[in-house]
C-alpha cells in the first residue's frame, strides 16, 4: 500500500543542490509540474518513473513510504507501482493493437480476458477517430496512440502512481481523461502547460534550470478560477469539434460570451 | 581480471553503454578495451581519447566477425592481463546473429535499442538467450507501455536474464550494472570457451572455392536429394 512518495533533492543544471529537504506527495493528491520548456519537468517525472536512486542525470532519490524501494519493484513491470504516459505519439512495435495490449497485460501480470476490449473502448472515449483491434499500433495517429496509451496506463498499468506528460497535446478529449483519472486514492502527477490542468491540481511544482524552484498549494481563488476555466474550455471544445466536423460557425457560437 | 563481453546490433548503443561503464569504473579499476569490427571502427580511438584507457581494435575483413572474435580473443585476454588490467571489455561487431560471443566466464551483455522493433529479440537468437544481462537503451524515445512490451518479449525468450533499461547517453539507472560488473568473478584464463555452439562447420565454399557439385568439395556437403548426415563427405 503506497501512502506517500518522497522526493529527495538532486542537482539543477548548474550542478547546484535543489532548495528543499524533501517533497512529499500523498495518496489521493493531484500535482502539476509547470515551468518553461527545458526546465526539467520531464526529467522530474522520469526520475519518479525509474525510482531514481541517485543514478539519473539529476541525482535525485525517490522513496516510497519513506523507504528505498526494493530492486524488484524497480525492475519488474509486473510489480511496478507507476504508470507513465510520455509525450510519445508514436509506437514502433510491429503489432496489432490487440497483440500490443495482450503482451502488455502479460507483462503486468493481468489475467482478465476482457481487459483488451475494455482498454480499446476507453481509448475510444478519448479520441475522435475510433481505434480497431486489428489496427497496427505503428499506423495509429498521434491522438489515437496517445488515447490508447492513456487507457492502457489506467486499466493495464492500473498503478497507484500515474504520471502524465502533457496530455493536452495531440488533440484528445482531456476533460474525459481528467474525470476518469481522478480519485481512487492515486497519486497523479501532470506535466503541463495547460492552465486548466495546472489550476485543477492541489499542488504545483514550479521548475527552473533543471531544478525545483518552488512548490505552491492551490488556494480558494484558484479553485474558483479552475471551475470557470473548465466551463470556458468546454465551450472552446464545442467550437473545436464543430470546426473539426467541417461545420461553419453559427451566430450562436460566434456570440458566446466568455466573461 | 574481470571480463565483460558486449554484443548487440549496430547502433543499439553498445559504445554509449561502454562509455558509461568506463567513466564510472575507471577510478576503481584499470580497464582495457577491445573492439572487433568488420570494415571500420572508431570506438578504440574515442575511448582512448576520452578516458585514456588501454584500447585495441581488430578488423575481421573477409573473415566472419564472430569467427575473428574467437580467433583473437585468446591473445587479447593475454594482452589485457599482461597490461595488468582489472577489467577487460570486449565489444563485438554483432552482425549476423547466428552466434553469440559470450564465454563460459565473465559477463555477457546484450544491448538492445527500444526502437529496434518488437520481434528483434526473437530474431537475435543466442545473442539474447545466452546473455547474462540485457540492457534496453534509448528508453527516452518510447512510451512506458512499449518498453514493457519489449521487456516482456525478452523475458519470454530468456526468463532469467537480468534486465535493465537505460538512456545510455545519460547513463540513467545503470548503478545495478556497475555493481554486477564489480561483483563478477575473476576469469581463469586456461578454462575459457564459447557458451554457444559455433555454426555447423565451414567448408570449401566458405573459403572461396568456386567449383560446383558436391564431389568438388569437402566439409559439410549436401546432394540435391537426401539428408546432410548421409553425405558427410570428407574429400578424397
Amino acid at each position: 500500500m503506497i501512502t506517500e512518495l518522497n522526493i529527495l533533492p538532486g542537482l539543477n543544471k548548474s550542478g547546484i543542490k535543489e532548495d528543499f529537504s524533501e517533497l512529499t506527495l500523498k495518496a489521493g493528491e493531484t500535482i502539476s509540474i509547470v515551468g518553461p520548456t527545458g526546465s526539467g519537468k520531464t526529467a522530474f517525472i522520469t526520475d519518479i518513473e525509474l525510482l531514481a536512486q541517485g543514478d539519473t542525470s539529476t541525482k535525485r532519490h525517490i522513496l516510497i513510504n519513506r523507504e528505498i524501494p526494493e530492486e524488484n519493484i524497480r525492475y519488474n513491470p509486473a510489480l511496478k507501482p507507476i504508470a507513465m504516459i510520455t509525450q510519445n505519439t508514436k509506437c514502433f512495435a510491429d503489432l496489432s493493437t490487440e497483440e500490443f495490449l495482450q503482451i502488455h497485460a502479460r507483462a503486468r501480470g493481468i489475467q482478465s480476458k476482457g481487459i483488451i476490449d475494455e482498454t480499446i473502448e476507453l481509448a475510444n472515449i478519448f479520441t475522435g477517430e475510433k481505434i480497431q483491434k486489428i489496427n497496427k499500433v505503428t499506423t495509429l495517429s498521434g491522438g489515437q496512440t496517445r488515447s490508447l496509451l492513456i487507457a492502457d496506463a489506467i486499466l493495464i498499468g492500473a498503478a497507484p502512481i500515474v504520471l502524465l506528460d502533457e496530455i493536452e497535446n495531440a488533440g484528445i478529449f482531456k476533460q474525459e481523461v481528467l474525470e476518469i483519472i481522478h480519485g481512487a486514492g492515486k497519486i497523479i502527477i501532470f506535466v503541463t502547460h495547460d492552465p486548466v490542468i495546472a489550476l485543477h491540481t492541489e499542488k504545483r511544482i514550479i521548475m527552473e534550470n533543471g531544478g525545483v524552484k518552488k512548490v505552491l498549494d492551490q488556494n480558494e481563488l484558484e479553485i474558483y478560477a479552475a471551475r470557470n476555466l473548465v466551463e470556458l474550455d468546454k465551450r472552446i471544445g464545442v467550437i473545436r469539434e464543430e470546426l473539426r466536423a467541417g461545420n461553419i460557425i453559427t451566430r450562436e457560437l460566434a456570440n458566446l460570451n466568455f466573461a | 581480471m574481470k571480463l565483460v563481453i558486449i554484443a548487440g546490433p549496430p547502433s543499439a548503443g553498445k559504445t554509449a553503454l561502454i562509455k558509461q561503464i568506463v567513466s564510472n569504473l575507471r577510478d576503481r579499476m584499470k580497464i582495457a578495451f577491445l573492439k572487433i569490427d568488420v570494415v571500420k571502427a572508431y570506438e578504440d580511438i574515442e575511448l582512448e581519447n576520452e578516458f585514456g584507457i588501454l584500447t585495441k581494435k581488430i578488423y575481421s575483413g573477409d573473415l566472419c566477425p564472430d569467427h575473428a572474435g574467437v580467433m583473437v580473443l585468446g591473445d587479447a585476454i593475454e594482452w589485457a592481463a599482461e597490461n595488468k588490467a582489472d577489467l577487460f571489455i570486449v565489444e563485438s561487431a554483432g552482425l549476423c546473429l547466428r552466434c553469440s560471443p559470450y564465454l563460459n566466464q565473465g559477463l555477457g551483455i546484450i544491448v538492445l535499442s527500444s526502437i529496434s522493433g518488437i520481434h528483434t529479440p526473437e530474431k537475435m537468437g543466442s545473442m539474447v538467450s545466452l546473455a547474462d544481462v540485457a540492457v534496453v537503451t534509448k528508453i527516452d524515445l518510447v512510451s512506458q507501455a512499449e518498453r514493457e512490451v519489449l521487456i516482456q518479449k525478452i523475458k519470454e525468450i530468456h526468463p532469467h536474464v537480468v534486465l535493465l533499461e537505460t538512456n545510455a547517453l545519460q547513463g540513467t539507472s545503470l548503478q545495478r550494472l556497475f555493481e554486477l560488473i564489480c561483483n563478477s568473478a575473476d576469469i581463469s584464463e586456461d578454462n575459457l570457451y564459447l557458451k554457444g555452439n559455433p555454426p555447423l562447420g565451414t567448408c570449401t565454399i566458405c573459403v572461396g572455392k568456386k567449383d560446383i557439385g558436391w564431389r568438388k568439395h569437402f566439409g559439410v556437403v549436401k546432394k540435391l536429394d537426401g539428408q546432410i548426415a548421409d553425405y558427410l563427405y570428407r574429400g578424397e
